[in-house]
């Protein structure tokens, strides 16, 4: 909402400094976005009059013009033909910034000669003082502008304009803001009285108005004006439209809306005759199918929730929102029917919605302004048409009204104030406060109590607590203490996922990982790309039903894709080793509820071949790289995984593993399958793992027990063994651990080649063997090893490397 | 010459060599040729009992004294030879220390995630358990228990996200939440007060991607909800919250702001830290920087949970994170979170 101080100052006394209203209207809730001020920049441009006006010596079409600026009479060459003597116009001295009338550059005005003669200053139009694009003449001030006086100091303004919480329709208007601003500064707001002559036959003989839809409008009123002019209106009511950001177009269209800009009312003048019967207004829901042509010239399809304002033919209005184009004020109109209703805001709200046209009117009504404004607006407005266009008023109005209601007072206490601010204020300061913005306040039996009313212009305050909302910003907010909270903490039952996460996070940021967030919302095409193979998804993915683009229209199902296109896009600029995760969240449908968002970690690791740098650190990736960060990260969670075959399309064949906990395939870990890759446009072996760290949460909640350190010393024994290229590791180490007194195992060496028979490999072990009980003899541990490798051979074909 | 004669000799010469000597193996020559089980000095140790009572006690005495004084040279001279091979061997391979160290990758959190450990370590302090809640919400939790029906103009400033899901009879319309306000609701149907929390999130909106504006960002919501709650306590957490986090000289603002989920509506606005109030570009020449929006609970709201506004007050807020960490880097396009550019990352 913008508001030109100046027309402010006509409903309220400005006494503060412009920044510290500003600064206090802020504090109070409304805050000034930004302050524009007219005429800042008029240096060098003064009032002056025409005292001559004389035919240039050497051009038909330009003439001399002598001004009076009170100490000197300067004579310009000009070009506007509509300078006549005695005119009031602005008067720009050499050196003025101006806005130039041909290229819209700002200017510094220079001495210039025009065909042969000296012109040293300028008298200007609207378009090169910046204040609207009219340049066709040069602009004539009114009559009583004081010559030689400063330009700003006649027509410079400053403007607030403000973010109007969409609690506070009341302040969508001038002498809204001005009872605001009274409230704040101590001022008594002044509105003015309103009154005008109607001579004409009386309204109800005329026309009437019938409301089929009373939920839906719960006042109507309106009035009738016979033998108007339409014409342009006076320069003060187009300078107000146009600061405060609306667009003049005729006497009777400026009224309707400088009368909205003023009271905060919408109104719609139509054109009397233009009305089907011209007898009868119907305010009732759109019919099926009902068509109407609004007055920005789109035809709109309405619905039937939608409320419109009908002759006895056919809508001729969209209630609230824009009038129609059949019974628009034109040129040629010479008698109005002016509407000032009210509309229910959720009404207006979804038809504007639906429609997709937000109107000054529109914004009013969905924030529900108040029955009681109508009739106001509607006088005010009447008296202005009265006088700039002429005519004359059928006597009374029409003023249909089923929504009449008496608002409930609310009751205050001066305590429950102080139990919801934690400061007590005297019931003086309360009174004081509600009573500057316009309230009621009626004392009760209890000193401590009042009945308060809220004045006739807020529809925002329904309970006591709004009541004390209005105290304290009145008061100020500053003098509320600051108390830390005081009363016995409450109980706490911290959700252990959180810990996990983090601790699983952190673990990684250990081990080198960059976290990175990416966005939830993906596209199709990027989930199967990650999933290539079937070339469909398991699971369908959420779609949103309004998606901004198509790359955010499905709910992700799997952070792999958005992870690979981090890489990739990293990868433009890093031939380094690439180590990344992501811990958040994915989101799978479930059948008429919310979907599941577990929570998954997903992490790569990738490296080019082409690393080079000091010792270490250029070693490519492999599969047991990712392997190894899963299982240091899930040793520091406390799980002990176990892996096993997998099936991940977007993995390769052969290089991949699923991470099993407790029988449950809790997460996958691999080699990116060459094809993703290709579509992913990555070089180089990627190595992926996932964990779902919501499933893996409950295993990760052990008891642990301790265990005593073995006191005796540790027999360490290394044997390599031969064995079939086919045998695993694990099976091997399954049979080894299955010896009471083998305390660890450790794989320290695999080979295969000349050294071996083909088809074989060799494996060596480092055994420790220790007992619980004494110290063991070179002889108990060479018994163990001798029953091991016999084990070995019986079970695995095992033999020893020689 | 008699013995003890014979042992002042034998003193002045061993002494002599062991002077010469630098390295362990003459040292250990040394040793055997006068203290070893052949040598002169043992020899005259062990052939004591043959010498007459009067001479025994006076070169027994002398042969002890010599025997000792050698043993402790011979360990000083050891531990000179071991600090000479140090000091050689540190001379001879001395490092070039500026040759980088072999490299350790290193890690870290992303920078939301860092503000947001942050922020919830300071709330934790104070009382408030970290919760969190569903990123996809039913209109219920992200709108009408807030006192946001449906055609409230407040839905039109946080544009929504829908959900496209088979609807069965009860119509129930599924979105992504635009704000973490929803598990204000949630958590006060499970837990009756005393009650604090705070809730970090991801929230969403229908937003054109641009410098300042994102379709997923991330909020944090706080809710403290007890018998005596007042507006000085919210001012009070907020102001110790601030003090900790951006430091105890930026000044604080608390001015009227609305919300319809409380009443009365607060925002809290810290000291701009470029211009120190003064007003510049950042600021927008207010001076002042918008960190949060609070406010008490409103009576509606904790009524619709089944808590009684007559017996209890709350307060709570929420503030946008990745303003945060902006305001304090300088990062001018917000875009940058979640473009994973690891040059950006790296930074934080």
């Amino acid at each position: 909402m913008k508001v030109p101080l100046k027309w402010l100052k006509e409903y309220v006394a400005v006494t503060l400094p412009v920044t510290e209203l500003a600064e206090r209207l802020a504090m109070a809730g409304t805050e000034v976005k930004g302050t524009e001020v007219i005429g800042g920049k008029w240096e060098n441009i003064l009032v002056g009059e025409v005292i001559t006006v004389e035919p240039h010596p050497n051009a038909d079409r330009l003439r001399l013009v002598t001004v009076e600026l009170g100490t000197e009479q300067p004579t310009v060459v000009c070009g506007a033909p509509n300078l006549r003597l005695g005119d009031k116009v602005a008067f720009a001295r050499v050196g003025a910034e101006l806005i130039d009338g041909h290229s819209g550059q700002k200017i510094i005005l220079k001495p210039a000669k025009i065909r042969g003669v000296v012109s040293s200053g300028m008298v200007l139009s609207e378009k090169e003082l910046g204040i609207s694009d009219i340049h066709e003449g040069i602009m004539v001030l009114p009559p009583e502008a004081p010559v030689g006086a400063p330009l700003a100091e006649c027509l410079g303004d400053t403007i607030f304009d403000l973010d109007i919480t969409p609690n506070r329709p009341d302040l969508l208007s001038v002498i809204g803001v001005a009872r605001e601003v009274a409230a704040l500064t101590g001022e008594e707001p002044s509105i003015p009285e309103v009154s005008y002559e109607a001579k004409g036959a009386p309204i109800e003989e005329q026309v009437s108005v019938e409301i089929a839809a009373p939920q839906l409008c719960s006042r109507y009123s309106a009035s009738l004006i016979y033998g108007i002019k339409i014409a342009e209106s006076p320069r003060w009511l187009k300078s107000r439209l146009l600061a405060s950001g609306m667009r003049p177009i005729n006497n009777i269209v400026d009224v309707t809306n400088y009368v909205m800009l003023e009271y905060g009312q919408p109104l719609h003048a139509f054109d009397f005759f233009k009305l089907w019967g011209n007898k009868k207004i119907i305010v009732r829901r759109a019919g099926g199918g009902e068509v109407m042509v609004s007055l920005d010239g789109v035809e709109r399809a309405l619905q039937g929730d939608m409320l419109v304002i009908a002759d006895e033919k056919q809508a001729v209005a969209i209630a609230g929102v824009m009038g129609g184009a059949s019974s628009e004020v034109s040129q040629e109109t010479t008698s109005i029917l002016l509407e000032s209703a009210n509309f229910a805001p959720a009404s207006i709200h979804h038809t504007s919605s639906s429609l997709r046209l937000i109107s000054e009117s529109s914004m009013r009504f969905e924030r529900g302004i108040r029955p009681e404004l109508t009739l106001l607006a509607l006088k005010r407005a009447t008296q202005l048409i009265l006088l700039l266009a002429g005519g004359e008023a059928a006597k009374g109005l029409i003023d249909v009204y089923p929504g009449r209601k008496e608002p409930e007072p609310i009751s205050l206490s001066t305590e429950r104030l102080e139990r919801l601010l934690g400061v007590e204020f005297s019931p003086q300061q309360i009174v004081a406060a509600l009573t500057s913005l316009g309230f009621n306040c009626e004392p009760t039996s209890s000193a401590s109590e009042f009945r308060v009313r809220a004045p006739y212009w807020r529809s925002d305050i329904h309970l006591e607590a709004d009541l004390i909302e209005e105290v304290a910003r009145i008061v100020g907010y500053d003098k509320i203490p600051t108390t830390m909270l005081s009363r016995s903490l409450p109980r706490q039952d911290p959700e252990p996922g959180l810990g996990l996460k983090k601790k699983a996070g952190q673990s990684l940021v250990g081990y080198g990982f960059q976290e990175v967030i990416t966005y939830s919302l993906t596209g199709r095409e990027m989930l199967e790309k990650a999933l290539p193979g079937s070339g469909s998804l398991k699971a369908l993915p959420l779609r949103v039903a309004n998606p901004m683009t198509a790359d955010q229209e499905y709910l992700r199902t799997s952070l792999r894709g958005n992870l690979l296109a981090a890489l990739a896009a990293n990868r433009r600029h890093e031939d380094g080793p690439i180590r990344l995760f992501e811990l958040g969240r994915v989101y799978l449908a479930r059948h008429n509820d919310l979907p599941d968002e577990s929570e998954i970690l997903s992490g790569l690791l990738s490296s080019t071949g082409l690393e080079k740098s000091w010792p270490g650190g250029d070693e490519p990736f492999s599969f047991f790289d990712a392997k190894g960060v899963v299982e240091g990260l899930l040793t520091r969670l406390d799980v002990t995984p176990s892996f096993e075959e997998a099936g991940d399309e977007g993995l390769r064949p052969g290089a991949q593993a699923a991470v099993v906990v407790a029988g449950n395939k809790l997460g996958v870990v691999g080699e990116l399958h060459p094809k993703v890759a290709e579509a992913f446009e990555v070089s180089g072996a990627v190595y992926l793992f996932e964990i779902n760290l919501t499933a893996l949460l409950p295993y990760t909640i052990g008891h642990k027990v301790f265990q005593p350190i073995q006191r005796f010393p540790a027999v360490v024994r290394d044997i390599a063994l031969v064995v079939d290229v086919g045998l695993s590791h694990r099976q091997v180490v399954d049979v080894i651990r299955g010896f009471p007194l083998v305390q660890k195992v450790a794989l320290f060496d695999v080979y295969s080649g000349k050294q071996v028979p083909v088809g074989k490999k060799s494996l060596a072990y480092r055994l420790t063997f220790q007992s619980s009980t004494h110290t063991l003899t070179d002889e108990e541990a060479n018994k163990v090893q001798q029953q091991i490798l016999a084990k070995l051979s019986s079970e695995l074909g095992a033999s020893l490397r020689s | 010459m008699d013995v003890l004669e014979q042992l002042a000799e034998l003193k002045v010469r061993a002494l002599g060599e062991l002077a010469d000597i630098d390295d362990a193996r003459e040292l250990e020559s040394w040793r055997v040729c006068y203290l070893g089980k052949k040598s002169r000095l043992t020899a005259v140790l062990r052939n004591l009992g043959e010498l007459p009572l009067s001479e025994k006690k006076s070169v027994g005495a002398g042969a002890n004294r010599l025997r000792v004084e050698l043993e402790s040279n011979l360990e000083q001279k050891k531990r000179a030879l071991r600090e000479a091979k140090l000091a050689s061997s540190v001379q001879k391979e001395g490092l070039d220390i500026s040759l980088p160290g072999y490299p350790f990758p290193v890690g870290r959190l992303h920078p939301v995630t860092q503000t947001i450990h942050k922020i919830n370590d300071i709330f934790t302090s104070m009382g408030f358990q970290v919760v969190e809640g569903p990123e996809v919400e039913w209109d219920y939790y992200n709108f009408e228990a807030l006192n946001i029906p449906e055609e409230h103009p407040a839905r039109d400033t946080m544009a929504t996200l829908w959900i496209d899901y088979e609807k069965d009879s009860n119509q129930r319309q599924m979105l992504l939440r635009t704000h973490t306000s929803p598990m204000q609701i949630r958590f006060m149907e499970k837990v009756r007060p005393p009650l604090r929390i705070v809730v970090p999130g991801k929230v969403y909106r229908y937003e054109a991607t641009d410098a300042t504006h994102i379709p997923m960002f991330h909020q944090i919501e706080g809710l403290a909800v007890d018998e005596g709650i007042t507006m000085a306590d919210l001012k009070g957490t907020l102001y110790e919250f601030s003090r900790r986090f951006f430091g105890k000289d930026r000044k604080v603002r608390f001015r009227c702001d609305y919300f319809p989920f409380v009443e009365p509506g607060v925002e809290m606005a810290i000291e701009c830290a470029v211009c120190k109030g003064e007003g510049c570009r950042l600021c927008g020449s207010s001076g002042w920087i918008e960190i949060l929006g609070a406010g008490m609970v409103h009576p509606e709201v904790l009524r619709r949970v089944g808590i009684d506004p007559e017996v209890y007050t709350g307060f709570a807020f929420g503030m946008g994170i990745e303003r945060i960490p902006m305001l304090r880097y300088g990062i001018d396009d917000i875009r940058l979170f979640y473009s994973s550019d690891l040059r950006f990352l790296r930074q934080f």
